[in-house]
């Protein structure tokens, strides 16, 4: 049985008495302890899927199941310890007015679990950032140190599943890979299950066993990382999308 | 001096108090940049010293009459700012007259700003009906002209400085719930306050930890520029006779007993009001210093 199992999800946004269908009857399934990568141009509602299993954007048909029992709305504490995620934008994730110290405490704090001093130096050496950066304000750390804090936030919990909104679209390329390679360290040690979203397939292809590509809100093909890494695509989508990050891949 | 400058500027704090205090370190330089919020804070910090040292400043008792003194001009000796009707000295009651008008302020910031932040915040957070039926209890509000309101809240409660107080608190909420709803707007859908949503934060605990803060830095501007309106509506209420009550020496009420004589004897009213002039200007170059400092859109880059 998978963790995360997804059946015929959809997600219809209104506004303005219009409606965009952002995610249109996709199914996937990711086994535990594994990393399953989400593809696709802007606007193909591969983020939208995120959002829709933390409970941020509205599910208008299909379900959600995680252990093999469907996810409460609205989520609870429960399915916070379980489920955490990092979002794309490190410059937007942390709040502002917040020393990094107030950021790790707080899920601790909602929680009620103790040994917040502990926890939170060791979530910080986890991570790679030493532990005089405790009192710091966001502004005060680069682009990367801050994924680096909303990666140890989201851990702070001990969740087993990762979600990754494009957890590095928003770093310059060196601190993309260090970012990348704490990901896969953290999710050996801790045997994390990854659901991650990117439109880079030369990120994916770094993190994922499997992947599925998205086209306008619709899967279009599920790929294995051998199907990927043999150019094996049924699809002529995919294979525009391999081609067009397949010089970067080979660099790399 | 030199250690604790270092020990603010630390950039790596060692504790919650060193951090804080190191911001405030840092606003505090950017303020002092400012050389109109420095005469507007030199004000205000004169009129807290003014209030607090009173019985010492002040060369005579404030409600002592003398009517062998009476309506004495400006510069006759012991009486510098001359006396009024009843030959009080209208320095000394000037001088205790800003421990009534600090104290108004005081209340009044206390209490109306902390109402239309949680009003606000609140409406802005929840959205919806929650949104229509708050806003439209503000809209209420907004939509009386104050002085009026506060005039018919005076005329039920009755005369005194805590009613005058509670008058004035309930019409200057309504603005601090609109600025409060509009920042809400800004920051609820923003992925900091998603995050805290998804470590399974509840909704008080969202608004008060993490969207009031955010809130904070536009309504304290907005309570540093509306202090001098806070003055000016209690002078108003004094000035008819609605709010502190004769004898001690409230500014507006002074105006007012001054306003029978204001082309013989013109020191008897202008006076308080020259006071009332100066304290308003220096809350409103304050709030517009602060608002240099505090605006979040101007400082976080």
């Amino acid at each position: 049985m998978a963790l995360i199992e997804i059946d015929n999800l959809s997600v219809t946004f209104t506004a303005q008495g219009r409606q965009v269908r952002a995610v249109q009857n996709v199914s996937l399934n990711v086994n535990a302890q594994e990393s399953f990568g989400l593809v696709g141009e802007s606007g193909s509602g591969k983020s939208t899927i995120l959002r829709a299993i933390c409970g941020l954007a509205p599910i208008s048909g299909g379900s959600i199941r995680i252990n093999g029992k469907a996810i409460a709305t609205p989520r609870g504490k429960a399915f916070s310890r379980q489920v955490q995620m990092v979002f794309q934008d490190p410059y937007a994730s942390l709040h502002p007015r917040h020393t990094i110290d107030r950021t790790l405490s707080e899920p601790l704090a909602i929680h009620g679990l103790p040994g917040t001093d502990q926890r939170i130096t060791k979530a910080l050496t986890d991570v790679g950032l030493p532990t005089n950066f405790r009192f710091r304000y966001p502004h005060q750390l680069s682009g990367g140190q801050r994924q680096r804090v909303a990666i140890a936030r989201a851990l702070m919990l001990e969740p087993e599943i990762l979600l990754l909104d494009e957890p590095t679209s928003a770093l310059d390329a060196s601190v993309q890979a260090e970012t990348l390679n704490l990901l896969s360290r953290l999710r050996a040690e801790r045997g994390l299950t990854f659901l991650m979203v990117s439109h880079d397939l030369a990120v994916i292809d770094h993190m994922c066993d499997r992947i599925l590509v998205m086209q306008h809100g619709r899967a279009v093909e599920e790929l294995s990382r051998d199907a990927l890494a043999h150019a094996e695509m049924k699809t002529d989508y995919a294979r525009s999308l391999f081609a067009a990050s397949a010089d970067r891949m080979l660099e790399g | 001096m030199s250690t604790l400058i270092t020990w603010l500027r630390d950039p790596n704090p060692a504790s919650r108090l060193q951090s804080k205090l190191g911001q405030s370190y840092l606003s505090w330089l950017r303020l002092r940049r400012n050389p109109l919020a420095m005469i507007g804070l030199t004000i205000s910090l004169a009129l807290v010293l003014m209030a607090v040292f009173a019985p010492l400043l002040a060369p005579h008792d404030p409600i002592a009459q003398e009517l062998s003194r009476r309506l004495l001009p400006p510069g006759t000796a012991g009486n510098w700012l001359g006396t009024d009707d009843f030959g009080r000295d209208i320095l000394s009651r000037i001088i205790f007259g800003s421990r009534i008008t600090l104290y108004i302020v005081l209340l009044v910031i206390l209490t109306a700003p902390v109402v239309g932040l949680i009003i606000g915040t609140i409406a802005g957070y929840f959205g919806g009906w929650t949104d229509e039926i708050l806003m439209r209890i503000t809209d209420i509000f907004l939509a009386f002209p104050k002085l009026i309101l506060a005039l018919a809240l005076v005329a039920v409660l009755g005369p005194g400085m805590e009613n005058a107080v509670l008058a004035i608190a309930l019409t200057s909420w309504p603005p601090y719930a609109r600025v409060a709803r509009a920042e809400t707007l800004t920051v609820r859908n923003s992925d900091y306050i998603a995050a805290v949503k998804l470590q399974g934060a509840g909704a008080a605990r969202v608004i008060w930890g993490h969207v009031m803060p955010m809130c904070l830095p536009s309504v304290i501007i907005r309570v540093t520029l509306d202090m001098a309106g806070v003055i000016l509506t209690a002078a108003g209420l004094g000035f008819l006779g609605l709010g502190v009550q004769p004898p001690l020496p409230e500014w507006g009420l002074m105006i007012s007993a001054g306003r029978k004589f204001l082309f013989e004897q013109w020191w008897v009213a202008t006076m308080p009001g020259l006071a009332i002039f100066i304290v308003s200007l220096g809350f409103n170059l304050l709030g517009d210093g602060l608002r240099d400092v505090l605006d979040p859109r101007s400082t976080s880059k």
